[in-house]
């Protein structure tokens, strides 16, 4: 048995502690060990990702202990490709948060950071439910931490709403697999698989209230409306490099949602029948309408940025709801789109603040460096409004390709065509608000020359957009290996029997127990 | 007994989702508190209630509680109790730092509409 698939949840635990005991007056030293952490964690996420690449479906038994009584960590396709992107948006994100200076403006920024990815990391690799739980928690407790990085009393109070609505979701996290552990008598997700097959539909009451439980919180996480709420101020008012991580945030929901419900719950299930197509579809479209109508009417430009990451979610969740292999291979192009491309658009934010006095969208002289600013605004606008030539398109187009041949092919293409029409706009004026019409006013002559951001900081929002750039020229491999994972989870016998069959210690009964 | 863990999680749980929504952040954080306590109770039931049984092989006994739950109440006390503290932080520091302890967002100043004087 190797190692390798357990070490992005080890490196940052062990880097995170030393980051605080040895370094923790020396930011030079903190950021050295942080980006040597997130460039290991590259590494090995990418070894991982070329070892599933061929359908391996790698195993991991914590302590040895035989599924379903140990913990197990599974690597299949799915879990490697978002391993691999939270590890390169972490490398980004890094890379502004240093250039720009963010991680002086707080005390333990690395150290929480790498305390976030190693929750993160663990949620994508976890074969156990209760083990998600325990994942969800340590990203969350991290995430409290970097929420409220450098203080402020709005960011305070956004914090405390943000920290709120998490612990309900916990809660209801925990109802539900109480839920679940009292109908199934298991919390390993493929034990849960096959257990769940065997529950009769008559007495299914139990397990059905344990799935919409289960699915409201991940549910939550994702942003879906109307669980959105905790969203738009949290997102608006952290720091911006926090903001480009919550990026992949959102996306560990869908993540979730994808997993549990193709292999505890899967489509043609008869005990949960009704859930994907009744409640989750009309839920996202509600999303992507509101979020996009949020882009045309937010006042400010972080509140704008945050509601595109709701409408994208919603894009998202359109396509995961159809549960084919055909959508839930669009929704999995799309995710990696949109987080790379909401990353990018928080940093660009931050560009903007550090040169305006404040994002509310009303004329103001033009910032400094407003022609790159603008450019990389431009780029990072057309992705995510889903605009040709970016790889938003292609993404839209999957999906909405995906939708053809279902029932609901009216609703889902006339919402995502008429939401783009309303994100064009949204984008587009807030564009020329900031920097096109801004030219024609007269700098005062009070305005004091505000230094510009540091050269690392373009250099992490030009990697993102260059990575958005690679993923639609190279839409085709991308594509193909998204179908590939959606064939790989629409047959989980492999995921199944290797977590189940495999031996641990005490498998055998040994002499003298 | 089941009546009574049943109802004890049912008030437990009403008493904290009615004090969640009161938006100002001492109800709200012992509203949550009220909650985590509601679903330990749920997940040490839904081992089933038993009493007086062990929870590990022995000779002779026919009879066992589910070990399980009991692990898993233990985690969700820990984090449950390490996030009530961390909240009650961030919370006193939005309250000292603006002043006011209500949850929702202000209104916006111009928003705001003016009193009509007359």
């Amino acid at each position: 048995m190797t190692h390798w698939i357990v070490l992005p949840v080890i490196l940052p635990a062990i880097v995170a502690p030393f980051i605080i005991l040895a370094a923790r007056y020396h930011i030079g030293i903190q950021r050295v060990f942080s980006i040597v952490g997130v460039l290991a964690l590259i590494g090995i996420a990418a070894g991982l990702a070329w070892q599933a690449s061929d359908g391996t479906i790698t195993l991991y038994q914590l302590g040895d202990w035989a599924a379903p009584f140990g913990i197990v960590l599974v690597g299949d396709r799915l879990s490697t490709v978002m391993v691999l992107l939270t590890a390169v948006l972490a490398l980004f994100v890094l890379l502004y948060a240093i250039g720009s200076g963010w991680d002086e403006r707080g005390r333990h920024f690395h150290a929480l950071y790498q305390f976030q990815l190693m929750g993160i990391m663990g949620a994508f690799l976890t074969g156990d439910l209760f083990n998600l739980f325990v994942f969800f928690e340590v990203l969350l407790i991290a995430s409290y931490g970097l929420m409220i990085h450098a203080g402020g009393n709005e960011r305070l109070r956004a914090g405390v709403q943000y920290v709120l609505f998490n612990l309900l979701g916990s809660t209801l996290f925990l109802f539900a697999l109480g839920a679940i552990y009292a109908e199934a008598g298991t919390l390993n997700m493929a034990d849960l698989a096959v257990r769940v097959q065997s529950i009769d539909v008559g007495e299914s009451v139990g397990i059905r209230v344990a799935a919409v439980l289960l699915i409201l919180v991940f549910a939550i996480k994702a942003a879906l409306v109307p669980l959105h709420f905790w969203l738009p101020s949290s997102y608006a008012e952290a720091p911006a490099p926090v903001a480009a991580l919550f990026a992949i945030m959102t996306k560990v929901g869908a993540y979730a949602i994808i997993r549990v419900y193709t292999i505890v719950f899967p489509p043609d299930l008869e005990v949960t029948a009704g859930l994907h197509t009744t409640w989750l579809l009309p839920a996202a479209l509600v999303s992507l309408a509101i979020g996009m109508v949020g882009v045309l009417g937010a006042k400010k430009l972080d509140r704008l940025v945050a509601f595109a990451v709701i409408g994208s979610m919603g894009m998202v969740m359109i396509a995961i709801s159809l549960f084919t292999p055909g959508s839930i291979a669009a929704a999995l192009y799309y995710i990696i789109h949109s987080t790379l491309s909401a990353a990018a658009l928080f940093l660009i934010v931050d560009l903007v603040r550090t040169s305006r006095a404040h994002l509310g969208l009303t004329l103001e002289p033009p910032v400094s460096g407003t022609v790159l600013i603008a450019a990389l605004f431009f780029l990072a606008a057309i992705a995510m409004a889903g605009l040709p030539p970016l790889s938003g398109f292609v993404g839209k187009l999957l999906i909405m390709d995906a939708a053809f041949s279902t029932s609901s092919m009216a609703w889902i293409w006339s919402v995502i065509l008429i939401s783009s029409l309303i994100s064009v706009v949204g984008f587009s004026r807030a564009g020329s608000i900031l920097f096109w019409k801004a030219q024609s006013v007269e700098p005062t002559d009070e305005a004091e020359v505000v230094a510009g951001p540091g050269a690392l900081s373009y250099i992490a929002v030009g990697g993102l957009l260059v990575l958005l750039t690679a993923h639609t020229v190279f839409a085709g491999i991308g594509h193909r290996y998204m179908q590939a994972t959606a064939a790989q989870l629409f047959s989980p016998e492999p995921y199944i029997s290797t977590v189940i069959e495999t031996a641990g210690k005490l498998s055998e009964p040994k002499e003298g127990y | 007994m089941e009546l009574l863990v049943a109802s004890a999680i049912g008030i437990l749980t009403a008493a904290g989702l009615y004090l969640v929504m009161r938006l100002r952040t001492f109800p709200v954080i012992l509203g949550v508190s009220l909650l985590t306590y509601a679903v330990n109770v749920f997940l040490f039931a839904s081992g089933r209630l038993v009493v007086g049984a062990p929870p590990i092989l022995r000779d002779g006994v026919s009879t066992y509680t589910d070990p399980l739950p009991q692990a898993l109440v233990l985690t969700a006390i820990v984090i449950s109790f390490g996030m009530t503290a961390v909240v009650v932080m961030i919370a006193l520091g939005a309250y000292l730092g603006s002043n006011d302890d209500r949850i929702d967002d202000p209104v916006p100043m111009d928003e705001v509409i003016p009193e009509d004087p007359s």
